[in-house]
């Protein structure tokens, strides 16, 4: 027809913009650009407060980092969203409350062993709430798993994810309950006091009540310490356990094909279960420590950090052990960043479409493994 | 095969059942619903409504009832959400039959059931909605039947707003939480009045209901040097943002509305801070006493503001119901027009369009106490 | 000229005829009162919406939480125009957004025809030059609107009003579909390419996205009617139970003729097997986008009935939370059963909000969300793959084989028949 006539000088400059998908790549530039000019022109005009914003978003994101790391565990070996990983947070944080208002467990030290320094004890009280309340999540963990995944395992993956939000619906509601834990936002009591630091050309000092910041001045806090300790903390021993324990090996063998790995001799349910008790008990140290940066704890504020630790995880390449801590610092810096330079209202949506354009350009997140599912 | 038609036929039947049961209709009671959110993000609002609404009812039925009648109170789910809250209306409207409502908490679960008590003539009474809507039509009018006890935004927020001035304040930042209709205009008339009386706004920033970290505001905040920090939403957003708020550095005055009355309002958080409300604990009036008391005695905590606006609003319905001396919506609504009440929250009329008038106080957050500020006229 | 219509077609419709009937006559005759007719109502809406997410999950296999923000496109779409129209007597809403949806979908065909003779292209590319066409368009629509609209609006109050309000309200819901329908291409096609688990991630970002610029739709978007956060008001009453029922026999009969078209045969084989699927020459990311645009375009059609039921929208009503009801649906009845999705529809709106409110003991209303997950955990356990299986009722029914079960492919994780996960 007519338009064969036009056909060879269109196909070269065709070619070109598809060749080098020219026009998906200026898209994500020009986005890409509008931000960086946004954030380097807030760097130059007022750089401490840009680095104060910098370390709110570390902060944050070492917190989303310590509910990723269990989701993305149990995810990488049993292929389950596990909703109900927030709902564990949510009980780990109810148990520690109560070790520490109703019985003062964190003082146990003080008590037994009346020389030991005050920080010491405190740290080792400190360290026996959150291990019991990472006991507790652990147990619980193991039950839901019981009941509700194990009876599923070969029924399609959906209907354990029904089951699963079935579970977390479960927890809030009955938690919601009077006589279980309670409808009401309880303030959370610190086991220990929160010091804040300023940093500025004259070197380190504290934070006096009530007391204004000084220009040039960057802060951080005692608890931002802890949180970012524990999470590298927890990362490498995770990473130990899977990477060079026995029963990591034959996690990774379960993650790999459950069926082999049976026949290979290993107990695929009690493996399934150490998962979920070792995803569960990160849950239940996330949830203490995420209580004692946000003071409060209520039935449902499992809800959101799961949904944003999920998102992280996810970001990072669900299944990576290091992908969820690199997820989750990206997302704590987008939504702190955004909140104080773009647009707070658009605060949520502009750390989404930082995912979704990051999925767009690395499909299966920034350290996932090249498809392991169906293309 | 046999599961699915035992399920379908245990539906059905289920459904001609509960379809087919004969209303009770009021014989020797007077119904009254309590629509309240026992599910959802916020049940501890909706129980703390419940429980205040039953106190009066219990008071009522123990001098006697109303109209010599018993009152019997028939409490509802209505989550805090638009369709739940229809469902929850329309189940006690023609299930119950009831004539009376005590509800919703959330504005944006009130709207939507207002129309339906103004279309079935059911007097409505809610005790926390703020949204100027709710008792108005789309076109303007007033609608008959639907009354709150709470007061709309613009009153606090300008309470507020000229008691910082009077303080000497002179720079303030507001945080709202854009998804609460509430806090929204609290926000909007405290900047407004501030603003016209010579202060000035130095920021506003945003953030939602489950947001629990706030340091990317509140640096900004701290920045700001603000001296009054404006945050008028319910206590458990308050206890957060103060806490972090001492983190971060910021010296701001914290100033907020009566979403901040609660015993689980964390002192220490915001030490330091005002707040507007419907009373002062330190009231000597006998009402006042004998409402903290009995709640107390009942429910084992001191009452919170929801608490105090339900019994108000349930004590306001009953109290009409008595002056209009017969069982009858469209009296009532015309007795409660023209009402006037002595309740917790001070001396109670309507205005022309069901807004309660009653004056407010001011109260200080100090040292782990509560007390009073100052006092103003409406 | 007539084809024979055959006996399970014939069986449908007249079943559908005789509940439409039955159900009317209890409401005529106020037996079921409009406690039960809301219900029934909402239960309608959500069959409809849970029909497309059965499309895209349950036959695509594509793994969707984006079906709640397409339901919130369309019922805030279509409740502008009805509300522009009651309201204000104007037609403005209904003009412009009618040229949107035509200009943008008819650009939207022309682009993928020219579009699909180059090989190659990357999907963000196209999704470049569609998104400048629409954007546009969309300018254009605008002020092409504002010229047209006054005569329409004469012409419409020419007519009787509840006519005139009805053809409105028909255009209103049909256009929000469609507008569902044109954002879920856009969207659609950079994000299909993701695999399952990244794409049920993206698209819940999309409700959450929505749901954000909802809550800010009186200051950001700059749609003050709708009020933002404080919830719209004034938008007509009209969504009657013969409505519902019109609509959702229509997305049946639709969804029936798909499915047991060739193109239905095609995008079942992408559930299947996508690598197969392609072997065999089929467009796996046309059918992909087909279906994801077809499921949205039910989900944009419930949402604008559902905002003429109760006439009140709020953005919490399309919460992310709430983004799971359709998805525990589609499970809950079986995935790829149509017939399980229509009657869990029903079901989940009948026990949630009419049984567990009137069976459950006074002082135990608290227990309500705690009975229901122990409902749904009971349910799934008893009946891990629905309660219909893949059981359709004649009309529907199958030709082809049902959801194949895999048991030990650890290569093969898409998301519809899994080895034994968990």
């Amino acid at each position: 027809m007519n338009s064969s006539k036009a056909v060879p000088s269109t196909p070269s400059f065709l070619d070109f913009l598809v060749r080098r998908k020219i026009l998906g790549l200026l898209l994500l530039i020009l986005i890409l650009l509008l931000v960086l000019w946004k954030l380097g022109s807030e760097l130059v005009t007022n750089p401490t407060l840009f680095l104060q914003q910098v370390i709110n978003g570390l902060q944050l994101g070492f917190v989303y980092a310590l509910i990723a790391l269990g989701y993305t565990m149990v995810y990488g070996i049993v292929r389950l969203i596990n909703f109900a990983h927030g709902d564990v947070f949510m009980v780990g944080a109810f148990m520690s409350y109560y070790a520490i208002a109703r019985v003062q467990l964190h003082t146990w030290p003080a008590k037994v062993f009346p020389n030991l320094s005050p920080g010491l004890s405190i740290g080792i009280g400190s360290i026996t709430v959150i291990l019991l309340s990472m006991a507790i999540c652990a147990l619980v963990a193991i039950t839901i798993e019981r009941v509700a995944y194990k009876p599923l395992r070969n029924a399609p993956r959906i209907s354990a994810l029904i089951t699963a939000i079935g579970v977390s619906f479960f927890l809030e509601y009955f938690g919601a309950l009077n006589f279980v834990f309670s409808p009401n936002f309880i303030t959370y009591k610190r086991p220990f006091d929160v010091t804040t630091w300023m940093v500025s050309a004259q070197g380190v000092q504290a934070l006096q009540k009530g007391q204004a910041i000084p220009e040039k001045t960057v802060i951080f806090s005692n608890i931002s310490i802890i949180i970012v300790v524990v999470s590298i903390l927890l990362l490498v021993v995770l990473q130990y356990i899977v990477g060079k324990t026995k029963i990591g090996k034959a996690m990774r063998a379960v993650a790999y094909d459950k069926q082999t790995a049976r026949l290979m001799g290993i107990n695929v349910d009690s493996v399934i279960s150490v998962t979920f008790a070792i995803g569960a008990a990160l849950a239940g140290a996330a949830g203490m420590l995420y209580a004692i940066a946000f003071p409060q704890v209520f039935f449902w504020m499992g809800i959101i950090p799961g949904l944003k630790a999920f998102v992280a995880a996810v970001l990072g390449g669900i299944g990576s052990i290091p992908g969820a801590l690199v997820g989750a610092l990206i997302m704590g810096q987008a939504e702190v960043l955004s909140a104080a330079y773009i647009s707070t209202p658009m605060r949520d949506a502009i750390a989404f479409t930082i995912l979704i354009i990051v999925l767009l350009v690395r499909p299966t997140g920034i350290f996932g493994e090249a498809q392991r599912e169906k293309a | 095969m046999k599961t699915r038609v035992a399920i379908f036929v245990l539906l059905i039947v289920a459904l001609l059942v509960t379809a087919c049961q004969p209303g009770a209709a009021g014989g020797g009671t007077i119904k009254i619903a309590i629509l309240a959110p026992l599910s959802g993000p916020v049940p501890t609002f909706g129980v703390s409504t419940r429980d205040g609404a039953l106190l009066a009812i219990e008071e009522a039925n123990a001098k006697g009832g109303v109209l010599g009648k018993k009152i019997e109170a028939i409490v509802a789910d209505s989550q805090c959400t638009p369709d739940p809250a229809v469902n929850a209306m329309n189940k006690v409207i023609e299930q119950d039959k009831v004539h009376y409502v005590v509800g919703e908490v959330c504005s944006k679960a009130s709207i939507p059931i207002s129309e339906i008590a103004e279309k079935n003539k059911v007097v409505m009474i809610s005790p926390t909605s703020t949204n100027p809507t709710v008792t108005l039509n789309a076109d303007g009018s007033t609608k008959k039947y639907v009354f709150r006890a709470c007061f709309i935004d613009p009153f606090q927020g300008t309470v507020m707003a000229k008691f910082a001035l009077s303080k000497g304040y002179k720079t303030a930042f507001i945080l709202f939480d854009q998804g609460n209709d509430y806090v929204r205009g609290l926000a909007e008339f405290f900047e407004k009045a501030f603003t016209e009386n010579g202060g000035q706004i130095v920021g506003k920033e945003t953030y939602t209901a489950q947001d629990t970290d706030f340091s990317a505001i509140l640096t900004k905040v701290a920045e700001s040097k603000a001296e009054v920090l404006f945050v008028p939403d319910y206590y458990n957003i308050v206890n957060l943002v103060g806490a972090q708020a001492k983190e971060k550095g910021v010296t701001a005055v914290m100033m907020g509305g009566d979403g901040w009355d609660s015993a689980d309002l964390d002192k220490n958080a915001a030490n330091g801070g005002f707040f507007s409300n419907h009373y002062s604990p330190e009231d000597t009036r006998p009402i006042v006493q004998q409402w903290v008391a009995n709640y107390q005695k009942k429910y084992n905590s001191v009452p919170d503001a929801l608490a105090t606006l339900g019994y108000d609003a349930t004590n306001l319905l009953i109290a009409a119901i008595e002056k209009a001396g017969v069982d009858d919506p469209t009296k009532v609504a015309e007795a409660m027009e023209k009402l006037e009440y002595e309740a917790v929250s001070g001396k109670v009329t309507f205005d022309a369009q069901h807004n309660p008038i009653k004056s407010a106080v001011v109260l200080a957050v100090k040292d782990g106490k509560v007390s009073f500020a100052a006092s103003v006229a409406p | 000229m007539f084809k024979k219509i055959d006996r399970s077609s014939l069986l449908f419709l007249g079943g559908a005829l005789a509940f439409f009937i039955v159900v009317q006559a209890l409401i005529s005759l106020n037996v079921l009162t409009a406690f039960w007719n809301t219900i029934l109502r909402i239960g309608g809406v959500m069959a409809i919406v849970s029909i497309g997410l059965n499309l895209i999950y349950g036959f695509n296999g594509q793994f969707s939480l984006g079906q709640w923000g397409f339901y919130a496109i369309g019922a805030y779409s279509a409740a502008d125009i009805t509300y522009r129209w009651t309201n204000n007597a104007s037609t403005d809403g209904l003009i412009v957004l009618l040229l949107i949806v035509l200009l943008v979908g008819t650009s939207i065909l022309l682009l993928y025809r020219l579009l699909s003779r180059i090989r190659g292209l990357d999907a963000l590319s196209a999704f470049t030059v569609y998104l400048l066409a629409a954007i546009g368009l969309s300018v254009a629509s605008v002020q092409l609107g504002r010229v047209i609209a006054p005569p329409v609006n004469g012409l419409l109050q020419a007519l009787p009003p509840d006519v005139a309000t009805t053809i409105v309200f028909i255009l209103a819901v049909l256009i929000g579909g469609l507008l569902a329908a044109e954002v879920s291409f856009l969207f659609g096609l950079p994000v299909l390419t993701l695999g399952s688990d990244y794409f049920g991630i993206a698209t819940l970002g999309f409700t959450i996205i929505v749901k954000v610029l909802l809550d800010n739709s009186d200051t950001l978007l700059g749609f003050t009617e709708m009020k933002g956060a404080r919830g719209m008001i004034g938008i007509p009453k009209v969504t009657s139970w013969f409505w519902v029922m019109f609509f959702l026999v229509l997305v049946l009969v639709i969804t029936r003729n798909l499915i047991h078209s060739s193109t239905g045969r095609a995008i079942i084989s992408v559930r299947e097997d996508e690598i197969a699927a392609k072997a065999m020459g089929i467009d796996v990311g046309y059918f992909k986008t087909l279906t994801f645009v077809l499921g949205s375009l039910f989900a944009g059609l419930a949402g604008g009935l559902y905002a003429h039921v109760n006439g009140f929208l709020h953005p919490d009503t399309f919460n992310f939370i709430k983004s799971f009801d359709p998805m525990i649906i589609v499970v809950f009845g079986g995935l790829g059963s149509i017939t399980g999705t229509v009657f869990a529809s029903f079901a989940w709106a009948l026990v949630l909000e009419g049984f567990l409110r009137l069976l459950l003991p006074s002082g135990f209303e608290t227990w309500r969300f705690v009975v229901y997950p122990l409902l749904l955990l009971i349910m799934m356990l008893l009946k891990p793959n629905g309660l219909f299986g893949n059981f359709e009722m004649p009309y529907l029914r199958q030709i082809l084989p049902p959801l194949r079960k895999k048991t030990s492919q650890p290569q093969s994780e898409g998301i519809t028949v899994k080895e034994a996960n968990v």
